[in-house]
């Protein structure tokens, strides 16, 4: 039994990750309608900035040096990013764009660091375990869990109490409108690209003491983001975390009741919810198409 | 590949669907007179490429008849083609290796597939619709990888040749004129589905969503049922992968075959049916041989392949000669 809640702990320090992973595809696709198929790649640049920097167990500095970094590099591939596809209004050029840019960030990251699998220590301090249910249970990723709460604070803090918050869930609702109020939103949709790109380059920093590096997983990491965008319904931080919460603990629960099926039951989770209600669990109000 | 444009020859005036001219019958005549005669001519390992090719074709014909036609771009086409892949080669290891049994039981498997999974992702459109496709895509090679009766990671290897009546097929130079022959009347199959009054409604679908429901057709359903039906064509295109490969992986009905395909299309010219079959062919030769040459970094050239192809040819090889009109596709 205690198995099972160590279970749903991993699960909560996969949710945290997915939250942060997701929830920049899903505000890109609400406000931008643009699919970024790159967003994966961007997650594996964290992750392989982990690698060049915190791999052989260094210390704490050296793990905020790598988040910082992820978080600048993914920024910067973001604002790329968000040029390259508003310099085409087609959905499906934008899509090839960022499959395009993705194959080529996933490349060159193959080729620097090559095709192994890499795994990547917790910092120092905090590399321990505790005693948690009966069971010792990773320092790290109870970290994970409390990074996911400080997260799901902060931008429900900036969304909804903010103004640049009311901008942003006014442009998923309405562009034109907020346009027309004299706000440049190109400003804000760019933006809002490149703060969801860092956060999924930073969720591959985090994420690398528990996942690693090895090409293949932009793959992995895109799919669990896509997963909980859809379940979580487009454009809405809300739903980015209930879905997170919801895929991390049937991935986690899963693994250890299922190990043969738990790819099923993500897909038959995905499944049900589409079946059910087309729109996802919470979907921003305006930025869903029938 | 040019069969389809002998086969309508009443066909008033709808842009995409090139009319027959007696130059294009020859044209025709004269490609498959180049197709079939190939393996006189050719090595086994030009035939070999060329019938993967013909299999790859395939399925780019159906990821055009749900992009093209009917305005919904895929990118988990490759879950249906593996699904037909997988189910031949279990027939083969298993039943029987005659290929007709293989190819309609691959059909079949895409078909059921595509009707099992497809109701969740037709009610969305657009670029919607291609995110639920990619994840389902994904979350069925994700099962094919890590389920062990289908192999896992390791595929299904040691399917015996192909028969046909009874004989296997065991020169490269016979399985490649099986898979022509299939991949000829699929080709002419959907040619067919898109002159048809069917046809016609997927494209007033794909352009006037509103008015085709005013009109009183049922949009979703007509999606629901182009969704199977590229679904079957997929599953067969699978099998025939298998015909000669006697080999399937998860790598087969992976991300990167399903983006190779869209690919195909978009730089074929997504609507037109010799383009996105031209486009199969020249993406599998650069994935193939010219990444071979530049150190196995194929994906990179992919990679810059796709961003070429957005800025410099966004309306394909189909395109260069097509009137000016219609637009890829529209946000709904």
């Amino acid at each position: 039994m205690t198995g099972h809640l160590v279970s749903v702990l991993n699960g909560l320090a996969m949710g945290s990750l997915l939250f942060a992973i997701a929830l920049g595809l899903s505000l890109v696709f609400g406000m931008m309608d643009v699919l970024n198929l790159a967003h994966g790649a961007v997650y594996l640049v964290g992750a392989y900035v982990a690698v060049a920097l915190v791999a052989d167990g260094a210390g704490l500095a050296a793990f905020v040096l790598a988040v910082l970094l992820a978080a600048v590099l993914g920024a910067l591939l973001g604002g790329v990013l968000a040029g390259l596809t508003r310099a085409t209004p087609h959905h499906l050029d934008q899509a090839l764009l960022t499959l395009g840019v993705s194959l080529v960030v996933a490349e060159l990251l193959s080729i620097f660091f090559g095709n192994d699998v890499h795994s990547i220590a917790a910092p120092a301090p905090v590399a321990g375990s505790v005693v948690v249910f009966g069971e010792t249970y990773p320092v790290y990723r109870l970290l994970v869990i409390g990074f996911g709460v400080v997260l799901a604070v902060a931008v429900y803090v900036l969304v909804e109490r903010s103004v640049l918050g009311s901008v942003i869930r006014a442009t998923v609702a309405d562009r034109g409108m907020v346009s027309a109020l004299g706000i440049n939103t190109g400003r804000v949709l760019v933006g809002v690209f490149a703060a969801g790109a860092g956060l999924a380059a930073v969720g591959g920093v985090l994420a690398g003491p528990i996942l690693g590096a090895q090409p293949g997983l932009d793959e992995k990491v895109l799919l669990l983001a896509l997963v909980v965008v859809v379940i979580g319904g487009l454009g809405s931080v809300r739903g980015a975390l209930l879905g997170a919460v919801l895929i991390g603990q049937v991935q986690a629960l899963g693994t250890s009741l299922l190990p043969e099926y738990a790819s099923f039951l993500i897909f038959a989770a995905m499944g049900l919810v589409l079946l059910l209600r087309p729109a996802g669990l919470l979907p921003a109000g305006g930025a869903v198409r029938a | 590949m040019k069969v389809t444009t002998t086969m309508e020859r009443t066909e008033t005036v709808t842009p995409e669907v090139t009319r027959s001219s007696p130059r294009k019958v020859v044209i025709v005549a004269a490609v498959l007179a180049v197709l079939v005669a190939a393996p006189v001519v050719l090595g086994a390992y030009p035939v070999t490429t060329m019938t993967r090719m013909l299999a790859f074709a395939v399925l780019v014909l159906s990821v055009d008849l749900l992009t093209g036609v009917a305005g919904l771009p895929t990118l988990g086409q490759a879950a249906y083609f593996g699904a037909g892949a997988y189910t031949a080669v279990l027939i083969g290891l298993h039943i029987t290796s005659d290929a007709m049994v293989q190819v309609v039981a691959g059909l079949a498997a895409g078909l059921i597939a595509a009707a099992a999974t497809g109701w969740v992702a037709v009610r969305a459109r657009g670029i919607v619709f291609l995110m639920l496709t990619l994840a389902i895509g994904e979350s069925v090679h994700q099962v094919a990888d890590t389920w062990s009766a289908v192999g896992g990671s390791n595929g299904l290897a040691g399917m015996p040749p192909i028969s046909l009546f009874g004989a296997p097929l065991l020169a490269s130079g016979f399985v490649y004129w099986w898979v022509l022959a299939v991949a000829i009347v699929l080709i002419a199959a959907v040619a067919l589905v898109v002159r048809s009054p069917y046809g016609r409604t997927l494209r007033g679908v794909r352009d006037n969503e509103a008015r085709m429901r005013a009109l009183g057709y049922r949009p979703a359903l007509a999606r629901y049922g182009v969704f199977c039906l590229a679904g079957a064509v997929a599953g067969a295109g699978g099998a025939l992968w298998v015909a000669q490969a006697r080999f399937v992986s998860p790598g087969d009905l992976g991300f990167e075959v399903a983006a190779l395909a869209l690919l195909s299309v978009v730089i074929g010219g997504s609507g037109s049916l010799w383009g996105p079959c031209l486009g199969a062919a020249l993406v599998l030769l650069v994935r193939d041989n010219l990444s071979a040459s530049i150190d196995g970094h194929g994906p990179l050239l992919l990679g810059l392949l796709f961003v070429a192809v957005v800025f410099v040819m966004p309306r394909g090889l189909a395109g260069v000669r097509r009137r000016k009109g219609r637009g890829k596709e529209r946000s709904s």
